[in-house]
C-alpha cells in the first residue's frame, strides 16, 4: 500500500501533541508511514517520530526552516511528497500548515481538505468529516481523481497513546535545490499573552455585550487565570473595539472546540453559536432567561455576571486547589 | 496598473442552514447572499491602493453561478472598483478548480499588480484558494493579512498567527494578500455608487470554455448532517453562592472536565 507523509510540527524541540495524533492515527491504518521534519528544532527532536509510528524520516535540519515561509515550506512538502512516493499527507490545520498546503496541493494537482474533526482511511480510500459554515453543519469529504491527497486535521481530534520508545524510524535528508524566494519574513512580533490560542485551548472563558464596558474583561482574565483558560469575546464587542479581532469567536471568528466553554454575558447569536458549539461542556452567564446561548448550554446561571464571576473565580481557586 | 480582487458570496452569517431531504448540500430557500465578509476588507484595501495611485484600476471577480454571483461584484462596483467579471461556473466547483479558472481570467486580463482575496470564506472554510491562486499565478502569497503597505519595491505586510503573535512578512510584487478583519473599516456603498453599479456591464467568461476539464475537480461534500442536537440546559437556581457552588460540583463530578 502506498505510503501516508506526515508533516510534523515541534514545539521546543518535542514533538507537538497534533503530530503525535497524527503519526499514531497513520500507523494504525496499516500504510507505511513517513515523517517530514524540518528545521533545527524537528533535527533535535526527530528521534521521537519512530516511537509514535514513523518508520521513516524525510529531515532538512537547514535552520532556514525555523522562520515559517511559505514558499520554502510548500516546495519542501511537494518535495517530500515526490521523494517518497506518499499519495496521502496528513497534517495538523495549524497557521502555517493551512497557509502552505494549499500551495502544495495546486503545485502537484493534490486534492485539499482542511479542518478535518474525522478521518477515515481504508487502504486508498480516504473521507474526512469536517464542520461547514463554522460548524452550523457537517459534511463527509471525499476525494475524486487525486492521485495525492492532502488532509489537515483540527488538534484534539484524535487519541494519542505513550510513545513505543523501543521503535526507531530511519532517518534519510531531503536534501533538495532551495527555490529562490519572492517571500522575506522580516520579524515575528510575539503576542501579548503567552497562552495557549483560542484554537488549542482546553477551557475558553468568553465575555460579550453583558460586561457593559472594556475594564470589565478584567474579570474574565481573573477566572481564566484560575482555570489555566483562554480569553475569548464576542463579535459585539470586538467590533466595539474593547478587544482585539484575534480574541473573536463565532462564524467571522475563530472556531472552537474547547473541553469547557464559559459563555459570560453573550447572548448567543447565531454566528456565534456556530464557532463554540462544538464544545464539549457550555456553561451560559447571563441575565436574561430567553438568550439563545441557553439552548446550546449543559449549565446555566440566570443572573448578575458581576456578582457570580468573581464568587465562582473564588470558587474554582478552593476546588482546585484541593 | 491592474489590482485584482476576488470574491465569492456566501450565505448570511445570520442563516440557519438546512439539509436537504437527500443529504446532498444545504437547502438554498430563503438564503440571503452576501459577498463573503472578509472579501470587505479586500475590496476596501483596493479601493484605498487605487485612491493613492492614479492610473490604477480595481477589477472584481467572482466565480459561480452568474445570476447570483453578480450581486457582490455590484456591492464591490458600488464600493469603488472599477471593473467586474463574473466567471458563470456550475455550483460547488472545488477550491483548485475555482482558482484555476480565476487564475487564467487574471492572466487574460494581462495580470495583476496586485491581488486581494478575504483569508477565508466562512461557508466552506477551508482557506485554500488564495495560496493556489498565488501558486498558479507564480507571485508570492501572505495570508491572515490585517497590515499592508506597498511601494515600487515591494509589499510589507503583518500576517496573525497563533496566540496573538504577528509574522512581518515583506514580499516581491506583483503578490497576493488575503485580508484578515483588522485590516480595515470596509466602506459603506454610496447612493451615487450603488446607482453608478447598477448600470455598470458586467463582463462574463463561461466557466465552460476555459478548459478546465471535470476530472480536474478533487473534492466533493457528501452526507450533510445537522450537529447533534444539545440536551436541555441545566439551570442551577437558588442564591448565588448556590449557584456558583453547584456549578463547579457539577463541573467536577458529572461532567468531569475540571
Amino acid at each position: 500500500m502506498s505510503k501516508i507523509l506526515v508533516l510534523t510540527e515541534f514545539n521546543n524541540s518535542n514533538l507537538k501533541r497534533s503530530s503525535q495524533e497524527l503519526l499514531q492515527f497513520a500507523a494504525k491504518t496499516g500504510r507505511p508511514v513517513v515523517a517530514l521534519a524540518l528545521g533545527t528544532q524537528a533535527a533535535a527532536g526527530a528521534s521521537q517520530l519512530g516511537g509514535h509510528g514513523a518508520q521513516e524520516v524525510l529531515l532538512d535540519k537547514d535552520s532556514t526552516f525555523d522562520v515559517y515561509n511559505p514558499e520554502l515550506f510548500s516546495a519542501a512538502v511537494s518535495e517530500a511528497i515526490q521523494k517518497s512516493g506518499a499519495t496521502l499527507v496528513l497534517a495538523s490545520a495549524s497557521s502555517s500548515a493551512k497557509d502552505l498546503l494549499p500551495r502544495t496541493a495546486a503545485k502537484v494537482g493534490a486534492g485539499l481538505v482542511s479542518d478535518g474533526t474525522e478521518i477515515t482511511v481504508s487502504g486508498d480510500d480516504v473521507k474526512v468529516k469536517k464542520p461547514l459554515y463554522a460548524g452550523k453543519c457537517f459534511a463527509t469529504a471525499v476525494f475524486e481523481n487525486a492521485s495525492v491527497k492532502i488532509v489537515l486535521m483540527r488538534a484534539n481530534q484524535l487519541p494519542v497513546a505513550a510513545a513505543d520508545t523501543s521503535k526507531a524510524a530511519n532517518v534519510t535528508e531531503l536534501s533538495f535545490v532551495k527555490p529562490s524566494l519572492k517571500t522575506l519574513i522580516k520579524s515575528v512580533v510575539k503576542g501579548a499573552s503567552e497562552k495557549l490560542d483560542l484554537t488549542e485551548a482546553n477551557i475558553v472563558v468568553s465575555g460579550g455585550r453583558g460586561l457593559k464596558e472594556a475594564g470589565n474583561f478584567k474579570m474574565l482574565e481573573d477566572l481564566a487565570a484560575v482555570l489555566g483558560a483562554t480569553v475569548g469575546a464576542s463579535r459585539a464587542v470586538v467590533d466595539a473595539g474593547w478587544v482585539g479581532h484575534s480574541m473573536q469567536v463565532g462564524q467571522t471568528g475563530k472556531t472552537v472546540a474547547p473541553t469547557l466553554y464559559i459563555a459570560v454575558g453573550i447572548s448567543g447569536a447565531i454566528q456565534h453559536l456556530a464557532g463554540m458549539s462544538g464544545s464539549k461542556v457550555i456553561v451560559a452567564i447571563n441575565n436574561d432567561p430567553n438568550a439563545p446561548i441557553f439552548r446550546k448550554a449543559t449549565y446555566g446561571i440566570v443572573g448578575d455576571a458581576f456578582e457570580i464571576v468573581p464568587k465562582l473565580t473564588e470558587e474554582f481557586k478552593k476546588a482546585l486547589h484541593h | 496598473m491592474k489590482v485584482f480582487v476576488c470574491l465569492k458570496q456566501v450565505p448570511d452569517t445570520e442563516t440557519k442552514i438546512k439539509i436537504l431531504p437527500d443529504q446532498s448540500g444545504i437547502d438554498p430557500a430563503g438564503i440571503k447572499w452576501v459577498m463573503n465578509p472578509y472579501d470587505e476588507h479586500a475590496v476596501e484595501e483596493a479601493v484605498k491602493f487605487r485612491e493613492k495611485n492614479a492610473g490604477a484600476q480595481v477589477w472584481v471577480v467572482t466565480c459561480g453561478p452568474k445570476a447570483r454571483a453578480v450581486e457582490s461584484l455590484r456591492t464591490a462596483l458600488a464600493m469603488g472598483a472599477d471593473e467586474a467579471i463574473v466567471i458563470n461556473a456550475p455550483e460547488n466547483l472545488d477550491a483548485i478548480s475555482t482558482a484555476k479558472a480565476i487564475a487564467q481570467t487574471i492572466s487574460a486580463e494581462g495580470g495583476a499588480h496586485l491581488i486581494f482575496t478575504g483569508k477565508l470564506s466562512i461557508d466552506l472554510n477551508q482557506s485554500s484558494v488564495p495560496q493556489m491562486l498565488a501558486e498558479f499565478l507564480s507571485v508570492p502569497h501572505t495570508s491572515v493579512v490585517s497590515k499592508f503597505e506597498t511601494s515600487p519595491e515591494g509589499t510589507v505586510v503583518e500576517r496573525d498567527v497563533e496566540g496573538g503573535a504577528k509574522e512581518v512578512v515583506q514580499m516581491m510584487n506583483p503578490c497576493l494578500v488575503a485580508a484578515n478583519k483588522g485590516l480595515n473599516m470596509p466602506r459603506y456603498a454610496s447612493l451615487p455608487g450603488i446607482m453608478k453599479a447598477k448600470k455598470k456591464v458586467i463582463k462574463e467568461v463561461e466557466f465552460s470554455t476555459l478548459g478546465i476539464a471535470p476530472t480536474e475537480q478533487k473534492v466533493k461534500y457528501t452526507g450533510y448532517t445537522l450537529p447533534p442536537e444539545k440536551p436541555s440546559v441545566k439551570l442551577l437556581t437558588g442564591d448565588v453562592s448556590s449557584q456558583v457552588s453547584q456549578l463547579v460540583t457539577c463541573l467536577r463530578d458529572e461532567a468531569k472536565v475540571l
